[in-house]
């Protein structure tokens, strides 16, 4: 399979046609997507006529973008007008949003083509894809174990060749888990740098719409097109960014490295912290200087995360109600048919979540539960804050072991432990991407995980890629 | 059945100590309009438990002096001119709508027994 960059620059040079690269795109979903379950849905009429408005372009003489051609999938928590979106819920089901998310239209605006909806964790709340209402999703190099999550549709969708590009929603790691366990690039920007509007909301303070590519070039490729203010999202900053592609070689001689002390210790596996520092060492032969820094707070990031996520999704699937949208079982009167539809409607994991956020809201509970999460929250970010006073970027490992069997974590808590070294930056709001470094002792894939501070996208991405460089020499 | 519930047993129950008991469960459930069966509340007693204890990692930090962090990009009153611009059509929406009549959504009786 081309690159998206190699395959955008052939059909804009009208040496491959768009409609030819899709229908190969999706002859490939057909043959195996049966086995993986990446995907929930196709959309196919709307992808033909977009590949077929792309080679009339470029037969006109016009330019469709930088990702003319492109075909990518993309996570179902987005919506996508008159095409089925059902965030992987029951309570979804059926439903055809009446309107495009932003990035969305700024896709198929750079020449993109949305090829379908992808699987995901009930309302991206999971970090396996196994708690999809749809089927889990596997992963693509061991079919015995999950893709990570809960982007894992949109992961293994990468990973297994079908699309160069997808895109995912991370809200205390859902980007960055799953490229690691897929052996994918996942990228999650900074927080207001990316618009949300029509993504589904899980935690409103956390998520973050990212792209997954199979390498760093086409996934900053994809970051610029989507990133930008937009006056839909009242969350979105209103700054425009450089492009990160245009500095994307610039390498990494002179800047300040910390790998975080707390994130390469107890409860990481001895393959993936070993990784990380062989990661470290390359940045150094690159030219940085790399050190271990200290962020205490980090280790409060999943305690102080299961309090605030919950309980900022206890208020937005609030909306699920039966009434406007998805699915409605009646009762005889609204509350009852509220209470029908959303027992019946959520699964247990969205049903643990909702009651654990009402709970630290609730009258009495707000201040220690909720209130006390959000002061650690403060915690983080000033640590953080301190730390890039000394270091341009931080290293840590992505995820705590390679892709785990299918099954093997039963008790949410396991689950949650998946999370520890990706949640400090959703609550930071900072941006942070996991770039495939080595294999582990099974020989599955291993991410590493570089965090920046806010807005330095560009810094993040050219590390990504003098790692990337020195990962393929290894091999 | 509380003796199943172990550590989540119903008396004494403190906020940030990581209990919560069986009927809070089901108070909370309620709150959120959702019904669960008897077994669902044992399991999601014993479930929710773990992860409260767990979040009473965070009483070891002293916080006295920590402002609460609510969102992490400081924007405030973000306001748009005053103009009109078009919005969803009607139809489109009310099309997915479960139920819709006359161009509303309908729902149950709000109050009452249905006749």
């Amino acid at each position: 399979m081309n690159t998206a960059t190699e395959l955008a620059a052939h059909v804009r040079s009208g040496d491959q046609s768009a409609s030819v690269a899709l229908a190969e795109a999706l002859g490939s979903i057909a043959d195996s997507d049966h086995d993986i379950n990446a995907f929930l849905h196709l959309t196919r009429d709307r992808a033909e006529q977009q590949a077929l408005a792309i080679d009339q372009a470029v037969a006109a003489g016009t330019d469709p973008g930088p990702l003319a051609g492109v075909p990518i999938a993309i996570k179902d928590n987005m919506c996508t007008r008159g095409e089925p979106t059902t965030c992987s819920s029951k309570i979804l089901e059926g439903w055809r949003p009446p309107y495009d998310a932003t990035v969305i239209s700024r896709l198929e605006a750079a020449g993109a083509i949305i090829v379908g909806k992808t699987n995901l964790d009930e309302f991206a709340m999971g970090s396996s894809t196994e708690n999809s209402a749809f089927g889990a999703t596997r992963n693509p190099h061991d079919l015995s174990r999950v893709p990570g999550g809960s982007s894992g549709g949109s992961a293994a969708a990468v990973a297994a060749g079908y699309v160069p590009l997808s895109l995912g929603s991370d809200t205390g790691g859902s980007i960055r888990q799953p490229a690691a366990l897929c052996g994918v690039v996942g990228v999650k920007p900074t927080y207001g740098a990316v618009s949300r509007y029509g993504l589904i909301a899980f935690a409103s303070s956390l998520d973050q719409i990212g792209p997954f590519a199979t390498n760093v070039t086409d996934a900053a490729l994809c970051y610029d097109v989507i990133a930008g203010h937009d006056p839909l999202d009242a969350t979105s900053i209103p700054i425009e960014q450089a492009s990160t592609l245009a500095t994307l070689g610039d390498g990494v001689a002179g800047m300040r490295i910390g790998i975080i002390d707390e994130l390469c210790g107890e409860g990481i596996d001895a393959d993936v912290i070993a990784r990380t520092h062989e990661a470290a060492d390359a940045l150094r032969a690159a030219g940085a200087t790399v050190e271990t820094v200290s962020i205490p707070a980090t280790i409060y990031g999943l305690a102080a995360y299961y309090l605030i996520a919950p309980a900022e999704a206890s208020s937005n699937l609030a909306r699920f109600d039966g009434v406007r949208y998805g699915q409605r079982v009646d009762g005889v009167n609204v509350a009852a048919m509220n209470v029908a539809t959303r027992s019946a409607g959520f699964g247990d994991e969205v049903k643990r979540r909702i009651m654990l956020g009402t709970y630290a809201l609730s009258s009495g509970y707000y201040d220690a539960y909720y209130g006390k999460a959000q002061k650690v929250r403060s915690l983080i970010s000033d640590e953080f804050a301190t730390a890039y006073k000394s270091f341009d970027l931080l290293l840590s490992p992505t995820s705590p072991s390679t892709a785990f069997k299918i099954g093997a974590k039963s008790d949410p808590m396991a689950l949650y432990m998946c999370d520890v070294c990706t949640i400090p930056s959703n609550l930071a709001g900072h941006p942070a991407l996991s770039v495939p470094f080595g294999a582990g002792d099974d020989g599955l894939p291993i991410g590493v995980q570089v965090l920046a501070p806010m807005l330095d996208e560009a810094k993040m991405f050219r590390a990504a890629k003098v790692l990337e460089d020195a990962a393929g020499g290894q091999s | 059945m509380a003796d199943s519930i172990g550590i989540c047993d119903h008396q004494n129950v403190h906020p940030m100590s990581g209990e919560i008991s069986r009927d809070e469960v089901a108070h909370v459930a309620s709150l959120a309009r959702l019904r669960l069966s008897e077994d669902e509340l044992d399991t999601f007693t014993k479930q929710l438990c773990v992860v409260l204890e767990t979040a009473a990692d965070l009483n070891s930090l002293d916080l006295d002096d920590v402002e609460p962090m609510a969102q992490p990009y400081p924007l405030a009153n973000v306001l748009r001119s005053d103009e009109i611009i078009p919005s969803l059509d009607r139809d489109e929406v009310l099309a997915q709508a479960p139920v819709a009549e006359d161009g509303r959504f309908r729902v149950p009786p709000a109050l009452g027994e249905a006749p």
